[in-house]
């Protein structure tokens, strides 16, 4: 793990302004712990020479004082390390969602887009941690260490060599068996994923262990697993630990060696008792920093993931380049051509067409048919221009939409998904979705027209009904309907329908059936499906068949 | 501690002479610390004073034996912690499984069976922390702390009550403050949090549509505004977090100021020789070292009993069904099967999944079940192979109730082939040997091949030893499903219950698998799940069930 990722510090302010902050208070604790410990010899020192009570209750008080200014120096840390966390996360997850709906409408499922908004506001947990508690501990463990050399170099030379001794050996050492244990601890991180991913498939498969009597005998492999890894586990553990107990073998190795030669020479009286003592002192706060740091280490190591996979998130070139300035021709007299056009996934290896043709008149409504996976949604994908092709051109009246300005070119589609989405809200808000400014009446008439006005008004509150996440819940066939009294109200010339029927039962499927041939009429319909009675109403059938091979026929 | 923690120790159990050594490894680990700065102290002390180097030689040794005592202490106790940990999570995991095993599938399964079983695991996982953070560092800092305070009031007692307050504060009242101002600051943030949230996973995964809609730029300013509220309530609350540590400090240095004065006037007052001040003041300060993770350990204990509770909800429950006390054996050779007018209720108060149906399966029939997605379909099968009893009316076997037959027997007289059996994350030849676990690798074989299965697995490079992916997602839906039937013929029952097998299929591949299975099935009874007409021509008998009942659970 990087300490600091760079990306992060060039591209969010708030890291910058943190580094900065922490920078002074880390200065500041460094010169606290040099006052700290000289106070603290100095009250022991001239108690030990027989100094009243009387005389050291104002340095008693400073040395309380000290003690509390530590205090709310590390509670400055904490706070200026989670206000950059919640400053970092924010500008970071409001630019990839720009980017991402800008840039990629399409290619988020439900799965990641939980993951996105998971990491990018749960993650903040994680962040402030990284930059309340490990990025200081960084900054002490350069700093106290220096201000305390240092200092006890001015104090008392031969200790602050014996320090000097022992301090790179910590470091050293580390690297050592750090090395050493890197492969096997990431050996053990994998079992432990294994592990959890072994019981979790066997927990998901208990009912079907159960339906067929083998779920008594999953226990005992349970049990051996676990066992069989907690003593591969406590194998490795037995050198992981070695690098931290190297650490804690210097730290005491150095105070112990520091006290002996300290009490040796003042036992010769070449060193002052007060001196002698603020080195001891001192001694330990030399190593604490890094120990500390060593600890903070791996519970930090979330934080600064979360940062690292939104920073990835963010790299990811967009599926759609920003469109040109032209303002498109409307399909309601241009046709719409697909020219040769060839598309491939960034993420997955061969074309999922290539040079395919298509054509859209004004008016006609051609079905789009094929095997799953043939590219029929992706056909949809160009039309809308949310992905781009990988070559050839997607045209309106022989303009490239590239050249246009997209969100004018989609003011003349509706579009209705696979899986429509209905976001929270009431059942008009959903379906004015399609156009703001829908009257209360071209709502409802589009909702008639869907198939949908019936089932909306037996709802609770009818069309001011809340739906979507946390409202009442909808069935596919009644999402679909929503869906199509979006298009209705849209009123554009340009329609595209993806299975518009598919997963709905018989009864559903035929009310969103007869909706989808009132949409047609009038207008020009891209129709992905794989119903026959969908695709004998359209004027022509284009086959998609993987790669090259097109069929056309008239329907 | 409460009654949960109790229970949870009990679920997550490990022997107690593992955790009296973890907890003793530990606190030796800090009085080792508090001794060698004991030590150090006086030695340093002593030696001001300038007496024959031979009189140090015992302060020496000392020194010199807690430098090196600690790190080893140190290691051996992570260790044992550790060990402590991987235990605990064994037998939680064991014990919890156990537990689940014994419940009926239609209890594990409910609406959220995803999210249900996925908590399962991760609650066991955080179930490791419960000893390691969160039950041993009180324990440690317990021991740890009467340790020093003795050593203090062996010297000084009026010192070692000073010590023990401040040990108190820090240790008893700062962590609970600590997590009170924590919990309230998470308490501010909630809303905000989860609004946000819900707002990015709903523009992310319908963002599609927003685009194609026009409303993009809309949306993002929305989250925008959102994104500003919850960073204002977030800075706000961050003044909260790290409190603890700074109130920590605080009561520090109020105590070592504590000890030093009353260590002044005794020695003023001739009751305390002056080379055990600095013993006095190092102590006091090293003892805090104990305490230090107490805060943390609260939170870590109050999330694994979170964790622990919703486990210890999970498998309290009752099994809603189980053997009777005198079980019938099966009935020899063939034998009918039927649902007598029963009526399901899966929870008090819910409306029936099934109301007044009944259904006869003649040995070597076949029957089809039909009816729209949620009027019961499932629960059918679910009555069936007795994952839950009926609330009136009776499931029979030959004649006689199902309950007075053995769970075994009832799952071994019939085979089941859902649309939610479960594919192991294994090898192929594995998950199809799961219907009859003693079956050859020739009757394998032959299970592949009724299942038209073997050439296409004969094709695989690792051919049956294929791994087919976390649930099967490797394989593609069709091939999933004709997985399940092949397990399901292995099993050799004389009854097969397909439930939905061309769900999510494509007409053709849905027709293909059909035939293929009704080919397969021999004279077999079979009872067809279904709400396509795949398959319908091939049965003897159709069973229609009316209603919309709709309170099976699916997914």
């Amino acid at each position: 793990m990087r300490a600091l990722d760079p990306r992060l510090v060039r591209r969010a302010r708030p890291v910058r302004l943190l580094l900065g902050v922490d920078a002074a208070l880390g200065l500041a604790t460094a010169i606290l712990v040099l006052v700290q410990a000289t106070l603290l010899a100095s009250i022991v020192a001239r108690a030990f020479d027989g100094a009243a009570l009387g005389e050291l209750v104002g340095d008693l008080v400073a040395l309380a004082l000290v003690f509390a200014a530590r205090g709310i120096l590390g509670w400055g840390f904490e706070v200026a390390g989670a206000r950059a966390a919640s400053s970092v996360l924010s500008e970071l997850r409001l630019e990839l969602v720009a980017r991402r709906l800008r840039g990629q409408p399409l290619a988020l499922d439900g799965i990641e887009a939980a993951e996105i908004a998971t990491a990018g506001v749960q993650g903040v947990d994680g962040l402030e941690a990284y930059f309340g508690r490990y990025l200081p501990q960084l900054v002490l463990a350069c700093l106290v260490p220096l201000a305390v050399l240092g200092w006890v170099g001015a104090i008392d030379l031969t200790s602050a060599l014996v320090m000097m001794l022992t301090l790179p050996l910590v470091p050293v050492f580390m690297w050592l068996i750090g090395r050493y244990t890197e492969e096997r601890t990431l050996a053990r991180w994998q079992a432990l994923r294994l592990l959890s991913g072994h019981f979790l498939d066997v927990v998901r498969g208990l009912p079907t262990l159960q339906a067929f009597n083998r779920s008594r005998a999953q226990a005992g492999v349970l049990a051996d697993v676990g066992e069989r890894y907690r003593r591969a586990t406590m194998g490795t553990l037995r050198v992981g630990f070695l690098s931290g107990s190297v650490l804690e073998l210097a730290a005491t190795l150095g105070v112990a060696l520091v006290a002996v030669t300290v009490g040796v020479r003042l036992a010769g009286g070449s060193l002052a008792f007060q001196a002698g003592l603020t080195v001891l002192i001192l001694a330990p706060e030399l190593y604490l920093p890094l120990r500390q740091l060593a600890a903070q280490f791996h519970s930090s190591a979330d934080g600064l993931a979360v940062a690292e996979r939104m920073l990835e998130l963010l790299e990811a070139p967009p599926a759609v380049r920003p469109g040109g300035r032209l303002v498109p021709p409307s399909p309601r007299e241009a046709p719409v051509r697909l020219e040769a056009v060839s598309f491939a996934y960034p993420s997955r290896p061969g074309l999922v067409f290539d040079g395919l043709e298509l054509e859209l008149l004004p008016g006609e409504t051609v079905a789009l048919v094929g095997p799953s996976g043939a590219g029929k949604s992706t056909v949809a994908g160009l039309l809308l221009r949310f992905v781009e092709p990988s070559s050839g051109r997607v045209t309106a009246g022989g303009v490239d939409l590239a050249d246009c300005r997209a969100e004018l070119w989609r003011r003349q589609i509706a579009w209705v998904p696979q899986r429509p989405t209905v976001f929270r809200g009431t059942v008009a808000e959903n379906i004015r979705l399609g156009d703001e400014r829908a009257s209360d009446r071209a709502v409802r008439d589009a909702a008639v027209l869907a198939g949908a006005d019936r089932f909306v008004r037996s709802l609770p509150a009818g069309y001011e009904t809340v739906v979507g996440d946390g409202g009442r819940p909808l069935s596919a066939g009644e999402r679909r309907r929503i869906a199509l009294a979006r298009a209705f109200v849209r009123e554009a010339p340009l329609v595209i329908l993806d299975e518009p029927t598919a997963d709905l039962d018989r009864t559903s499927a035929d009310v969103v059936a007869e909706a989808v041939e009132r949409l047609c009429a009038g207008r020009t319909v891209l129709l992905i499906a794989h119903r026959p009675e969908l695709v004998a109403r359209a004027d022509r059938v284009v086959t998609l068949a993987g790669e090259t091979a097109v069929r056309e026929e008239a329907a | 501690m409460t009654a949960a923690t109790r229970r949870l120790a009990l679920l997550a159990g490990v022997p107690r002479p593992r955790i009296a050594l973890a907890a003793l490894l530990g606190a030796l680990t800090v009085l080792f610390g508090v001794g060698l700065m004991a030590t150090a102290g006086f030695l340093i002390s002593r030696a001001a004073e300038q007496p024959s180097v031979l009189s140090l030689a015992v302060a020496i040794v000392g020194v010199r034996f807690f430098g090196l005592a600690r790190p080893i202490a140190r290691y051996l106790e992570r260790l044992a912690s550790h060990d402590v940990a991987l235990r605990s999570v064994g037998t939680a995991r064991a014990r919890v499984y156990e537990r689940l095993e014994r419940l009926s599938p239609a209890q594990l399964q409910g609406r959220r069976r995803g999210d249900l079983l996925a908590n399962v695991v991760a609650d066991v996982d955080s179930l490791q922390n419960l000893h390691l953070r969160g039950l041993l560092p009180p324990v440690v800092a317990l021991v740890a702390g009467a340790g020093a305070v003795g050593v203090v009031a062996a010297i000084l007692p009026q010192a070692a009550l000073v010590l023990a307050a401040g040990l108190l504060i820090g240790g008893g009242v700062v962590p609970y403050a600590a997590a009170a101002l924590a919990r309230r600051s998470a308490a501010m943030q909630a809303p905000a949090r989860g609004a946000l949230s819900a707002g990015l996973v709903e523009s992310l995964a319908g963002g599609a549509e927003l685009a194609a809609y026009g409303r993009l730029e809309q949306t993002l300013e929305t989250i925008g505004a959102v994104d500003r509220r919850l960073v204002r309530v977030a800075r706000r609350a961050a003044l909260a977090d790290g409190a603890g540590e700074g109130l920590r400090l605080l009561v520090a240095g109020a105590t070592v100021a504590g000890v030093l004065a009353l260590a002044v006037s005794a020695h003023a007052a001739g009751g305390l020789d002056r080379v055990l001040i600095a013993l006095l003041a190092l102590v006091s300060v090293a003892a805090f070292e104990a305490v230090q993770p107490l805060p943390e350990a609260l939170r870590e204990l109050r999330a694994a009993v979170a964790a622990g509770e919703r486990l210890l909800e999970l498998t309290d429950r009752e099994p809603t069904v189980a053997d009777p006390a005198d079980p019938l054996p099966l009935p020899q050779g063939r034998f009918p099967l039927a649902l007598e007018d029963v009526r399901l209720r899966y929870a008090p108060g819910e409306r029936p999944a099934l109301d007044g149906v009944s259904l006869r399966l003649e040995p070597g029939r076949r029957v089809a079940l039909v009816g729209r997605s949620g009027s019961g379909k499932t629960s059918a099968a679910n009555l069936l192979l007795r994952f839950v009893d009926p609330e009136k009316g009776r499931v029979t076997l030959g004649g006689r109730d199902l309950r007075e037959y053995r769970l075994e027997d009832v799952r071994r007289a019939i085979a089941l082939a859902g649309q939610d059996s479960h594919l192991f994350a294994t090898t192929i030849r594995e998950n199809v040997r799961l219907g009859r676990p003693d079956a050859t690798d020739g009757e394998i074989e032959d299970a592949l091949r009724r299942a038209r299965l073997l050439d296409w697995v004969r094709g695989l490079p690792d051919g049956w030893s294929t791994l087919v992916g976390e649930e099967g997602r490797e394989l593609s839906g069709g091939q999933r499903q004709r997985l399940v039937v092949a397990r399901a013929l292995l099993a050799n029952a004389p009854v097969l219950v397909l439930d939905e097998p061309t769900a999510h299929l494509d007409a053709a591949t849905a027709e293909r698998l059909i035939d293929d299975v009704f080919d397969a099935v021999g004279d077999r009874a079979v009872l067809l799940i279904t709400h396509r007409p795949e398959g319908l021509e091939r049965v003897d008998d159709v069973v229609a069930l009316a209603g919309e009942a709709g309170s099976a659970p699916r997914d």
